[in-house]
């Protein structure tokens, strides 16, 4: 059982002199960071300019050039497993297969991150998919690949979320409610980092925190 | 039907608690993570056929091809039958080799799957063993009848069997490392044949010497004990290696 | 000797060392060549059975034992890469792996035209020979996939770890193809049948392998301190080290 840690001084993850540097570009050097319990975190620069390595980074899935990334205190490289559990990544790619219908690939996704997978059908009526739970996902949209995908964090069960574009190819209706969301999810005691070109609507601007990346050398 | 089970004990098995603030999870256990990622690779191989059909006729055109090189003589034939089914097989599980962690790559399951709360060599295992059931599987099925074709001698069909069957999953594995090496290049085709065909060197010189001993009738079980042993020491390294190698391609 | 390697660790210090290096190491290489291939090609007795074509031996023995030789010194290298982050190991098996390659297909050149008198043919499937053209495709896929990646930071892990895929097979081919060759053609021909050199042969010959070696050395620091540069090119230390040489 997860107890969400309470807003102390320790922070719920952080990177520690985060340096990236991509095919010999150096996109952001001796970067630290600190995000609480609580936090919304929105991740700002132009194109190319690190945002989506940093979030990258951030979930381990990147290794940085330099650096560590800490969650609550220890790197992350040292408790892979227990980080990954309390941890939701989505990235541009939206991890569905065409072969499978929407409801197998939200009962995969839920499924494989140790998440009921009883009341799928109702998450899949949150993000306005019902009706297209037995259609193959080949059938469907971008947008709606990117709903199946986001139906996860109804049931999410992590406390760190990580969303690359999470509004992407979502209509204005789905943005509002993926925004009620997040704020939801923070006040929870969880935290969200995310990037988006759009401006927030519901998510007032003193509620997020921002990062700025604009190394240019 | 063991998959079916799988599936209804899983929605049984996790606790319900959608009362609580933030639900909470638990890590499936291992059988079950397995399970889950091989029913997943199954039911997509089901519903998308081509991948098994294929390489599997690919399989059948390569042997049917060198008769009509070398000439109809039986004894020639039956004399390099072993080379060649060994050579095609190799060929086939390369080529279908491709669909094991391509697509996943490309959609973005992949990195779901890495960030899951799972040991990387206990989901890569369960891909790899799913694999081998749709391209490894269909590939000894239909052996023993292209052996006629190639007039293989009464005498072999056992250890021809027997060694595909062993060798088979050991081709899996070491392509499986190829794979996840050259996944996130574009050009990785090419590439793939390079890096893991003189690691399967060894599966044939020791799979095609069974055979041709059991031609002469004589015993082959220290070929097939050493192809076993190639099979334990793959399957006991290989995930761990895919592991790294899928880490360093989806960075 | 944590403490004493930590230093080196550092991208600067190791170049500066490997510079400091270079010239001690290519004296002594040319030092020993130009004594060994002289006293071998020259003044070694021939061989009584196999006349003058035995002295490719002083430099097909040489290539084909450091083949061998530096695609383990490239695995210890991609190990310490993958489980201490060491950096510099990987520009060190980066360095390694194309001369690595270059001594492979010496020893299967020289191995060949060796072969051309003494069996009437250019190329026979004799077990060493056969062993060197796996371990030269062993090379070539390290090099390709290191060329197959963008960025020099994942190509070096990734090739990492083909490497250490491949040393763990390498005894595994090389007892596959013995076994095979045994199998197939009843006993080898052995080169190195004779059951003990005479000293007139042994000594250039010692003296070629370690100038050989030393010759490994001085091509691996000159790769290796390029590599190094490539890989900080961003790092002022570099640019600086830049500057000063086009001022000169």
């Amino acid at each position: 059982m997860n107890t969400l840690p309470k807003k102390t001084s320790t922070s719920l993850l952080s990177g520690v002199k985060l340096t990236c540097i991509r095919e010999e570009r150096l996109l952001f050097d001796e970067l630290s960071l600190q995000i609480h319990a609580g936090d919304i975190v929105q991740v700002e620069g132009p194109n190319g300019s690190g945002k989506t390595s940093l979030l990258r980074i951030l979930s381990g899935l990147s290794q940085p050039y330099d650096g560590q990334v800490h969650y609550q205190g220890q790197s992350i490289s040292r408790c892979r497993e227990e980080y990954q559990q309390n941890l939701l990544y989505f990235g541009h790619l939206s991890g569905v297969k065409g072969e499978m219908t929407a409801e197998e690939n939200l009962n995969f996704n839920l499924a494989l991150h140790g998440n009921n997978t009883e009341d799928s059908l109702a998450y899949l009526a949150k993000v306005n998919l019902l009706g297209f739970e037995d259609s193959l996902a080949s059938h469907l949209s971008a947008g709606q690949h990117r709903r199946i995908a986001l139906a996860r964090l109804y049931q999410s069960s992590a406390p760190i979320w990580i969303l690359d574009e999470p509004f992407t190819a979502i209509d204005k209706q789905g943005v509002a409610s993926l925004e009620k969301l997040f704020i939801e999810h923070a006040n929870r005691g969880g935290c969200v980092i995310l990037t988006t070109h759009q401006d927030l609507i519901s998510i007032k601007p003193e509620q997020v925190k921002k990062i700025v990346l604009d190394y240019s050398s | 039907m063991t998959l079916e089970a799988q599936s209804v004990q899983s929605t049984e098995n996790l606790p319900a608690q959608t009362n609580n603030p933030i639900p909470s999870s638990q890590p499936l256990s291992y059988r079950r993570a397995f399970m889950l990622v091989l029913k997943r690779d199954l039911t997509i191989a089901m519903r998308h056929k081509d991948d098994i059909i294929n390489p599997l006729l690919f399989f059948v055109i390569v042997i049917t091809l060198f008769p009509l090189g070398i000439g109809p003589e039986a004894q020639t034939l039956s004399r390099i039958a072993p080379g060649i089914i060994w050579v095609a097989a190799l060929l086939a599980t390369l080529l279908s080799l491709d669909r094991l962690f391509k697509s996943d790559h490309h959609d973005g399951s992949l990195e779901q799957m890495l960030l899951s709360p799972h040991p990387i060599f206990l989901l890569v295992l369960a891909k790899i063993f799913a694999h081998w059931l749709i391209t490894g599987l269909p590939l000894i099925l239909i052996a023993p009848l292209l052996a006629v074709l190639l007039h293989l001698d009464e005498n072999s069909y056992g250890a021809l069997v027997f060694t595909l069957l062993l060798g088979t999953p050991v081709l899996s594995l070491l392509g499986a490392v190829g794979v996840a090496l050259t996944v996130g290049i574009k050009k990785g085709g090419v590439l793939l044949s390079l890096l893991v065909l003189p690691l399967y060197i060894p599966v044939l010189i020791f799979a095609t010497s069974a055979i041709d001993t059991a031609a002469l009738g004589l015993p082959y079980s220290g070929q097939l004990a050493i192809i076993a042993a190639l099979f334990f020491g793959s399957l006991s390294l290989a995930p761990f290696a895919v592991g790294a190698a899928l880490k360093v391609s989806t960075n | 000797m944590w403490k004493w390697l930590h230093p080196y660790a550092n991208p600067e210090v190791s170049y500066h060392f490997t510079n400091k290096l270079l010239p001690w190491l290519s004296a002594l290489a040319a030092l020993f060549l130009g004594i060994g291939l002289v006293w071998a090609l020259l003044f070694a007795p021939a061989d009584y059975q196999q006349g003058h074509s035995f002295r490719i031996f002083y430099v097909h023995v040489p290539a084909a034992s450091l083949s061998m030789g530096i695609y383990f010194a490239m695995a210890i290298a991609a190990f310490s890469s993958l489980v201490w982050q060491l950096k510099l190991a990987d520009a060190s098996a980066a360095a390694m792996a194309p001369v690595g390659a270059a001594f492979t297909a010496i020893a299967l050149i020289t191995g060949a035209a060796w072969g051309k008198p003494m069996w009437g043919t250019w190329w026979i499937w004799d077990a060493r020979l056969t062993s060197e053209l796996i371990l030269l495709f062993l090379y070539l896929g390290v090099i390709a996939l290191h060329n197959a990646f963008e960025d020099k930071n994942l190509a070096g892990k990734a090739a990492g770890i083909l490497t250490l895929v491949g040393v763990i097979n390498i005894p595994i081919i090389k007892y596959s193809v013995d076994w095979w060759n045994t199998l197939h053609q009843g006993s080898t021909v052995s080169k190195l049948g004779k059951p003990s050199m005479s000293l007139d042969m042994l000594w250039p010959f010692i003296i070629c392998f370690i100038g050989f070696s030393l010759l490994v050395g001085v091509i691996i620091c000159l790769r290796f301190r390029n590599e190094i540069l490539a890989r900080n090119s961003i790092r002022p230390w570099v640019r600086e080290l830049v500057q000063q040489n086009t001022v000169k």
